[in-house]
Order: structure tokens, then C-alpha cells, then sequence
């Protein structure tokens, strides 16, 4: 038993770390009162270990804890793509004016972030109801307190409640769901209840029932549609650089957690005649067609009201619904194939939509306003800003030559390939509507005069070093993208999935 | 002897009292209530499928239950704290600033 535990910490390394920067970070700011950069240093050194950590975990396939979380290249990716995050993120706050004000609270904030990293962590290798849960709610726990960070902001903390009260209610109806599959399958691990789906007789309509259940937990971790109402007003209330690690880091969490559970549970592994990389759910459960229509539903009602926003922050939420939809595709198609393109979409994803808060957190540095008529004439008063701007809006719609182009051509050719047409074209549409509004953004900045005459933007060399480190790959990945693809590919791999 | 069913109704009963609840009040703290009340449902299921199917895990699932739910209220009440310093109302209805 001991020996089995101490064998399963060997493999726990990049979570131990957090945990241990966590509880470091935490007495440091009491330490160190007078220098707070310290706890900042010490967060940035704790999730770039725990980033070498994972790295190192790259080809493994096993099961630790007695089965409660898996460590395979499935989790091993996500948690990289989280941990990148982290890191923008932590480097983000360094010149965020929200958290940079809030000097005696500074130390909270760091270790608040790193046990949210935790959490999204655990969720990526998750692999038990019970472990998904506790990972699902200590990551929750801790957006819900980050998300109302500044406190005296009247905004900040409505979002925060809004968040808590959404956030209990889906995780109410997630552990309800997950105590009726408890019921039917007597199993709480996720292979247990595949094996015990499989072999026995279960009441169909109660399993569906469950399992609606539990996609309301997932879907508002993700924030689908219709469990997205949660995501326009903690996005505009909560501090930019917190809105950012959720629009990436916890959708990714969510998603990965996602898959896990449907893959694993639901797979029927005695299908024989199936072209290979394609896999098959289990008898009268077809789970994915709940998630076609909960993509379309999600990327058609993001586009179409981020299309009348005023406010940047709550338009890149909506924007953030509709690439939760986008991703969704990408799982219903049932094949490696459509799973490797969420995961390239997520590397994409990553890079252009945390630059495009990044600006509109600079942006709100300087003149104080997410409104896009305060937008007007940035591209004159700062042209390095608009540039990057019009890259990133350029790539989170899709088009060539920027890295969401690929992130969507992957998506587009897994629905094609297995039959899912009409999906493809829905999804389509879906980019041409998302166009409108992202150039309604652009053309403030380059085609309106400012309203006052306001002067040029500088930003001192690290600022603009951070920028380019965003916007580099997204750039680069639309030219070369071979290694991400390569990546997602072998990271396909789940432990204990033929 | 009370049968599995009577315990699953009661809890489902429970449940959806608790999500009308979650919906339809306009007070935060009843709010928290009404959420806490859903999790106690699930709770009263995972026992009751746990002594039917013999089997302890049931009951362990629902340790951690509890301990989320307390997490949650203590986050929670703190949050409608920060609140209530800026707005002087628990009313939701009221907590607007936020919308489409």
C-alpha cells in the first residue's frame, strides 16, 4: 500500500510542485511583507517547474492513486497547454493595473492562481467521478474568489456572485447526475462504469437522464449553451488577467475532463469492423448527437449576440462561447481525428485569444475603458497595438494566414470525414457571422478619428516582449504548423482506451 | 423495511424543491440554502444506493460532499459579504449592473 502510494507520487510530480509553491507562496506573503515581488517570483518558478514536470511525463500511459487519476498523453497535453497559460497569466498581472493597486492583497492573488492551476491540473488527468468532482469544484472554488479579486469594484463582486450561484447550481446537478450513474453502475471509476455498461442490462432513459446531468457540470465549465449565462458577466466584472486564465485555461480543463468521462465511459470496445482512429459509443447511447446540438445551440447564440455588444471584454466572452461551439464539433465526430483537432485548436486557441485580452488589458491601462468606441483611433495612437489587434481578431475568425485558420481547416476536414456535413456548414456560417463583429472592433480602431485628441501609447520593452511572445506562434503556427499537428496527434492516447 | 424507491423519491422530491429554490428566489442566502439542500439530496441518494448495493463507497462519496458544500457556503457567504458592502442588498433582483 505504501509502496503503491509512493510509486503513484513519483508520477504526481508537476501537481506536487503546484501544491508545494502553493503552500510557499502562501507563507511568503506573510514573510516577505515588505517585498511582494518575491511571492510573484515564486508562483512564475512553480508552475514552470511543474511545466519541466509534465514535459517529463510526455509518453507515459498508466493509472495512479489506485485508479483516481490517469497520467497519459491525453492529460500530459493538457496540462501543458494550461500550465503556458499560467505562465502568460502570471506575467499579464505584472502589469496589471487591478492587481498591481491591490498591493496588501497581491500575495492572495499568486496563490489563489497556482492552487486554480491545481485544480485545472487534476481535472486534465482525472479519471474517477469522485477526483473529477473535488477537482471540479477546488477549481471552481478558486475562480469564484479570483473572479471578485477586486473587491470594491461594485462590478467585480456581482460577478463573483453571479459565478458562485450558477457554478453550485450546475455542480448540484452534475453530483446528482453522478450519484444516479453511481446508482446503476455501482462504480465510481470511469473504467468500472464502461465495464458495467457494457456487460449489463441498464435502463436507458435513466442513464440519459444521468448523463444530462452531468454535461450541465461540463457545460458550464466550458460554457456551453445553456449553461453559458454565467460567462458575459464574470468575464466583464472579474479582472482582465482572470478573465483570460478562464476563457483558456478552464475551458481547456473542462474540455479534457469532458472527453475523458464520455470516451472512457461510454466506449464500446466490442465494435470490430470500424476504420481505424474512429470509435463507436455504446448501444442505444448516443451521447454525441446531445453534444451536436448543444454545439450548434452554443456557437450560433455566441456569434449572434456578440454581435450587439458595446463592452470588448463582454464581446470576447461571447466570442469565447462560440469557440467552446467550434470545439464541440470536434468532439462529436467520434474519431481520433476530430479529438487531435480540438487539441490543435486549443494550442491556436491559446496563443490568439489570451493576446487578444492581453491588449484590451493595456489598452484599459491607459485610458480606463473595455468600451469599443474608446477603441476609436488606437490603431493611429499606437500602431504596434493595432497591428496585433488586427492578427488576433484575423486569427480568432479563421482565416489564413494566421494559426486559426488551421485551428478551424483541422476541425472542418474531421467533420467531413466522418459524414458530419451538415455540422461542417452550420459551423461555417457560424465563422462568417463571427467576421462582423470582429471587424466592427478593427474599424473603430483604424477608420474613426479618436474622439478627443488624444496622444500616442507607449509601452516600456517588457510589455511589448510579452506581446510578441503571443503573437509570434500565432503567426507562425498558420505558416508551421506540422509540430502542434505531430503533437495533437500522439496526444490522442487516453490510458486504459484501446 | 422502506424500499430503495421511496428513498429515491424522497430525494428527487428534495432535489427539485431545492433547484425551484435556486430559480425562483430572490434572496442570495436562500439561495445558498436552496443549493445546499440540493446537495443534501444527492447525498441521501449516494447513501441509499450505497446500502443497496452493499457497497461503502457510497457513503465515502458523501463525506466529500459535505465537505464541498461547507467550502462552498463559506465561500459563498463571503462573496454575498463583499457584496452587500457595495450594494446594501441581498436582493438578486437588484444586482444588476451586469447584463446582456
Amino acid at each position: 500500500m505504501v509502496d503503491q502510494i509512493l510509486e503513484s507520487l513519483s508520477k504526481f510530480l508537476p501537481e506536487t510542485t503546484l501544491v508545494v509553491a502553493f503552500c510557499l507562496a502562501l507563507i511568503a506573503d506573510l514573510v516577505f511583507r515588505k517585498n511582494r515581488g518575491i511571492v510573484t517570483a515564486l508562483s512564475l518558478l512553480g508552475v514552470v517547474v511543474s511545466l519541466l514536470f509534465a514535459f517529463q511525463q510526455a509518453g507515459m500511459s498508466l493509472s495512479v492513486f489506485s485508479g483516481m487519476m490517469a497520467v497519459d498523453p491525453f492529460s500530459v497535453f493538457f496540462k501543458i497547454v494550461i500550465g503556458v497559460s499560467a505562465v502568460f497569466i502570471i506575467l499579464f498581472s505584472l502589469y496589471s493595473h487591478d492587481v498591481q493597486t491591490t498591493e496588501r492583497r497581491k500575495g492572495e492573488y499568486f496563490s489563489l492562481l497556482l492552487a486554480l492551476t491545481l485544480g485545472m491540473y487534476l481535472m486534465a488527468g482525472a479519471a474517477n467521478l469522485l477526483m473529477m468532482v473535488l477537482a471540479l469544484e477546488l477549481t471552481s472554488l478558486t475562480s469564484y474568489i479570483l473572479a471578485g479579486y477586486t473587491k470594491e469594484a461594485g462590478d467585480s463582486s456581482e460577478a463573483s456572485l453571479k459565478y458562485i450561484i450558477y457554478g453550485a447550481l450546475s455542480s448540484g446537478l452534475m453530483l446528482y447526475g453522478i450519484s444516479i450513474i453511481y446508482g446503476l453502475t455501482g462504480a465510481t471509476n470511469i473504467y468500472g462504469i464502461n465495464e458495467a455498461l457494457s456487460t449489463g442490462e441498464v435502463n436507458e432513459i435513466t442513464l440519459l437522464i444521468a448523463s444530462v446531468l452531468i454535461i450541465a457540470g461540463f457545460g458550464y465549465k466550458i460554457s456551453a449553451v445553456p449553461f453559458h449565462f454565467w460567462t458575459p458577466d464574470v468575464y466583464e466584472g472579474a479582472p482582465v488577467t482572470i478573465t483570460a486564465f478562464l476563457s483558456v485555461a478552464s475551458k481547456a480543463a473542462g474540455f479534457a475532463m469532458m472527453i475523458r468521462f464520455f470516451k472512457v465511459s461510454f466506449l464500446d470496445s466490442n465494435v470490430v469492423d470500424l476504420p481505424s482512429g474512429m470509435w463507436s459509443s455504446l448501444q442505444g447511447f448516443e451521447w454525441n448527437s446531445i453534444l451536436a446540438v448543444l454545439s450548434v445551440l452554443t456557437m450560433t447564440l455566441g456569434n449572434l449576440v456578440a454581435v450587439w455588444q458595446n463592452n470588448l471584454k463582454r464581446l470576447l466572452a461571447y466570442s469565447s462561447i462560440a469557440h467552446a461551439g467550434y470545439m464541440l464539433m470536434g468532439v462529436v465526430v467520434l474519431s481520433d481525428k476530430g479529438l487531435a483537432a480540438v487539441l490543435i485548436y486549443f494550442v491556436v486557441y491559446l496563443f490568439m485569444n489570451l493576446g487578444a485580452f492581453y491588449i484590451v488589458m493595456l489598452v484599459a491601462n491607459k485610458t480606463g475603458s473595455e468600451d469599443i468606441d474608446s477603441y476609436k483611433g488606437l490603431g493611429y495612437r499606437s500602431p504596434l497595438l493595432g497591428v496585433a489587434m488586427v492578427i488576433f481578431f484575423i486569427s480568432l475568425t479563421g482565416l489564413p494566414p494566421t494559426a486559426g485558420f488551421i485551428g478551424k481547416l483541422y476541425l472542418f476536414v474531421a467533420l467531413l470525414d466522418a459524414k458530419w456535413i451538415w455540422l461542417a456548414v452550420v459551423g461555417a456560417l457560424n465563422s462568417v457571422i463571427s467576421l462582423y463583429y470582429y471587424v466592427r472592433v478593427l474599424r473603430n480602431m483604424f477608420l474613426r478619428d479618436p474622439e478627443k485628441d488624444s496622444g500616442s501609447i507607449r509601452f516600456s520593452v517588457p510589455q511589448v516582449a510579452i506581446l510578441l511572445l503571443l503573437l509570434v506562434p500565432t503567426l507562425l503556427f498558420g505558416l508551421y504548423f506540422a509540430p502542434i499537428v505531430d503533437w495533437a496527434n500522439a496526444s490522442v492516447i487516453m490510458f486504459g482506451v484501446r | 423495511m422502506i424500499e430503495l424507491e421511496s428513498y429515491l423519491l424522497l430525494s428527487a422530491i428534495t432535489f427539485v424543491i431545492g433547484v425551484i429554490g435556486v430559480l425562483t428566489r430572490r434572496n442570495a442566502i436562500i439561495v445558498f440554502m436552496s443549493i445546499e439542500l440540493m446537495l443534501n439530496s444527492v447525498n441521501l441518494t449516494l447513501v441509499a444506493f450505497s446500502a443497496f448495493l452493499g457497497d461503502p463507497t457510497g457513503q465515502m462519496l458523501v463525506f466529500f460532499v459535505m465537505t464541498v458544500a461547507a467550502a462552498e457556503a463559506a465561500v459563498g457567504l463571503a462573496i454575498i459579504i463583499a457584496l452587500f458592502r457595495n450594494k446594501q442588498t441581498l436582493n438578486i433582483d437588484e444586482i444588476n449592473i451586469l447584463k446582456w
